[in-house]
């Protein structure tokens, strides 16, 4: 049986094919201006490329921000069953789960693969997310990859007090201006994000190996910083960015 | 608004332009939120105009009270005993903002991170659009939370101190508090208020407490006559309206959801979980979480907070025949309020707890206004209260603005897709996948 997730996220949006619960085909690509559109032209032509029809497909649901606009689901479901469904996947014994993305990050504890009992979001914040981390690599005029490469790189890390993303930039601004260098500004970001990421862990129950999942789990330097400061092992599934898609698309082929 | 309330309302003072804008805006919302929803009672059609004729017919009414003598006040807190003013004849109108549209017209003298509340009531006075504003003798605020005790000062209101604590010397301050509420009001009418008087206002107020009771005692039905939603409407009406008539329209209310009742009617289309909305107020004007809830596959069949038990939890004992007594009676049944400026306040989880057990829901949702601590603070104890009690729980920390309302329906779909199938003492099914 084929079924299919629709990830459409506020920067990115991803698609998931399963044949029961074998992955056929995977596509990950940006929202873009209009989001609704290319979440359409990505779905069809992620089938296309498998070379499936739109009837084969026996249930697609959708999730992320965009899921109630997606006029090809079946069904909706929160980002959060999605991703618990998808971590528990490819990782069975997995009891906590971080996923920050452009401008969410959030915490889930599960009591059984895929099974939810608590979660934590950030609140109205973009400090701990994405949208912080892209915003500072922006500053310094480095891709997201090479600030992750360069902030691995041993060295020391100066601590960014700011509360807020507006207020770290402008904190981040002034160091710069005051001769600090790329590498302990970004450890010191890279820190922050992880400290904001703790916080919303302190919300839930469990001190064990967290999965982290989301844009933002690619970059090495982030991974780091949060095993460091939680002191818990921290585990990055295969195509981290497909965990919400992949969710989906399992939730499609359970029974209501 | 017609013409013939613009009149009114300029000689009030109310900027009649910008009176429209907020008139558009609630409006709107109103719209949205209570009347786009199905199998909605018949007789809520009556709460929708009673809300619509807060800035019409009720400014009218208040009008016409003070131009035959009459004296009115204004209140911000369901802890202000309406008993005695209207035994003074003093009319009290609650005048707490429910509307996002005037909450920045509070920079004039209010700091940005404050409660919204606070920020959306001062808001209406400074921008000249709350038609209530001249007609009040006075002002009657209370010692609840920060930003409202900063507030008075700044405005000069005549200030009920409401006790931190519930010891017997707080409740002797409380009483000699409610006295001396009493003499303010003799003073200003020139009635002295009598045991009869006094005695015909409590059970006035009581049958208006009674009616709620009634009413949302409905919702332990499964499933419920009367949505969350519209039992918040009943409930901001409740604190709008003339007690007489708002009692006249309660009854038939009551009387409408017991033939509902008798017949299995429903007031949602969809199934939903069953969920207790805990926490701060929603005064009119204001359902966003409500809505989020209900728009997430939730139904509300108990509120705790101020427009909902809180409001009409406990009557005021009737036994008392002497002034003395009924006072006193007074004071105490306001003395049960369990607020989260109260410290400590451990009374409030066990309520909240019962009460959800009374209506068997699923999970509670704590309805947290932006900036207000108390409840903020006292969330995460309560949290724990209701995971000792096996109910789940979801904080929703918000103001008054729109643009994060898809923020809080990923959350509450989240929480909803996480409730059991029923509530505590049955098993846990797997949360993620149904639907």
């Amino acid at each position: 049986m084929l079924t299919c997730g629709v990830d459409i996220g506020a920067r990115s949006i991803e698609v998931v094919l399963l044949d029961e619960d074998r992955v056929v085909g995977e596509i990950v690509t940006d929202s873009g201006r209009n989001p609704r559109e290319t979440a359409e032209q990505v779905f069809l032509g992620l089938l296309a490329d498998v070379g499936v029809r739109e009837g084969d497909v026996a249930r697609t649901v959708a999730t992320g921000y965009g899921r109630r606009r997606f006029r090809r689901a079946d069904a909706v479901f929160s980002e959060i069953s999605c991703h618990a469904a998808g971590v528990s996947h490819r990782v069975p014994h997995a009891s906590t789960i971080v996923d920050i993305g452009g401008q969410d990050s959030k915490a889930i504890r599960l009591m059984g693969p895929g099974r939810v009992s608590d979660f934590a979001m950030n609140d109205r914040c973009a400090a701990g997310t994405g949208k912080f981390i892209e915003m500072v690599a922006q500053t310094l005029g480095l891709s997201l990859e090479a600030s992750g490469a360069l902030a691995l790189e041993p060295g020391p890390a100066i601590e960014i007090s700011a509360m807020c993303a507006v207020f770290a930039e402008s904190e981040i601004v002034g160091l710069l201006h005051g001769g600090a260098e790329a590498g302990p500004v970004l450890r010191g970001v890279f820190r922050s994000v992880a400290r904001r990421t703790l916080s919303l862990l302190g919300r839930l129950e469990g001190d064990g190996e967290i999965v982290f999942t989301g844009g933002v789990a690619r970059n090495p330097a982030v991974v780091k910083a949060l095993e460091r400061l939680s002191g818990r092992p921290v585990r990055l599934p295969a195509s981290p960015q497909t965990t919400g898609a992949l969710g989906a698309a399992l939730l499609a082929g359970r029974e209501c | 608004m017609s013409e013939e309330y613009n009149l009114m309302l300029k000689e009030l003072g109310v900027d009649v332009e910008l009176h429209d804008e907020l008139m558009s805006t609630t409006a709107r919302l109103h719209e949205k939120t209570f009347q786009s929803r199905p199998s909605r009672p018949e007789t809520m059609a009556a709460f929708d105009e009673a809300a619509h004729a807060v800035h019409g017919s009720r400014v009218q009414e208040v009008r016409a009270h003070r131009q035959a003598g009459g004296k009115s006040i204004g209140t911000f807190c369901i802890y202000v005993p309406d008993e005695i003013a209207l035994a003074a004849e003093v009319l009290p109108i609650p005048l707490c903002g429910g509307t996002g549209w005037s909450v920045d017209y509070a920079d004039k003298m209010f700091p940005r991170d404050i409660c919204p509340l606070v920020r959306s009531t001062f808001g209406l006075a400074f921008s000249s659009t709350c038609p209530y504003k001249t007609l009040k003798d006075f002002a009657v605020g209370e010692t609840t939370c920060d930003a409202k005790k900063k507030a008075w000062d700044l405005l000069g209101f005549k200030v009920m101190e409401v006790p931190q604590k519930k010891a017997e010397m707080d409740r002797d301050l409380w009483r000699a508090e409610v006295r001396a509420s009493k003499d303010a009001v003799e003073d200003l009418s020139g009635v002295t208020v009598t045991p009869e008087a006094l005695k015909s206002s409590i059970r006035l107020v009581n049958k208006k407490r009674d009616l709620l009771g009634k009413i949302n005692a409905y919702r332990k039905l499964d499933p419920p006559p009367l949505s969350g939603l519209d039992a918040l409407l009943v409930s901001q009406t409740a604190l709008a309206m003339d007690t007489g008539a708002f009692n006249a329209i309660a009854q038939a209310l009551a009387d409408e959801l017991g033939a509902r009742a008798a017949s299995g009617a429903s007031a949602y289309e969809t199934p939903g979980k069953r969920v207790l909305m805990a926490g701060t107020p929603s005064p009119l004007g204001y359902a966003k979480v409500h809505d989020v809830v209900e728009s997430s596959g939730m139904r509300i069949v108990a509120d705790e907070s101020c427009t909902g038990v809180r409001y009409y939890r406990n009557l005021v004992d009737e036994t008392p025949g002497d002034l003395e007594g009924m006072l006193d009676a007074i004071a105490d049944r306001y003395f049960t309020i369990d607020c989260a400026c109260f410290s400590p306040n451990a009374e409030r989880f066990e309520n909240v707890v019962a009460l959800a057990r009374a209506y068997g829901v699923q999970g509670v949702v704590q309805n947290v206004l932006q900036y207000c601590h108390g409840f903020n603070v006292e969330a995460r104890a309560l949290e724990n209260a209701l995971k000792d009690a096996d109910l789940p729980s979801l904080k929703i920390e918000t103001d008054y603005a729109e643009e994060d309302i898809e923020q809080l329906k990923v959350r509450a779909e989240a929480f909803r897709e996480i409730l059991p199938d029923a509530p505590p003492a049955c098993n846990v099914r797997a949360g993620a996948g149904q639907g």
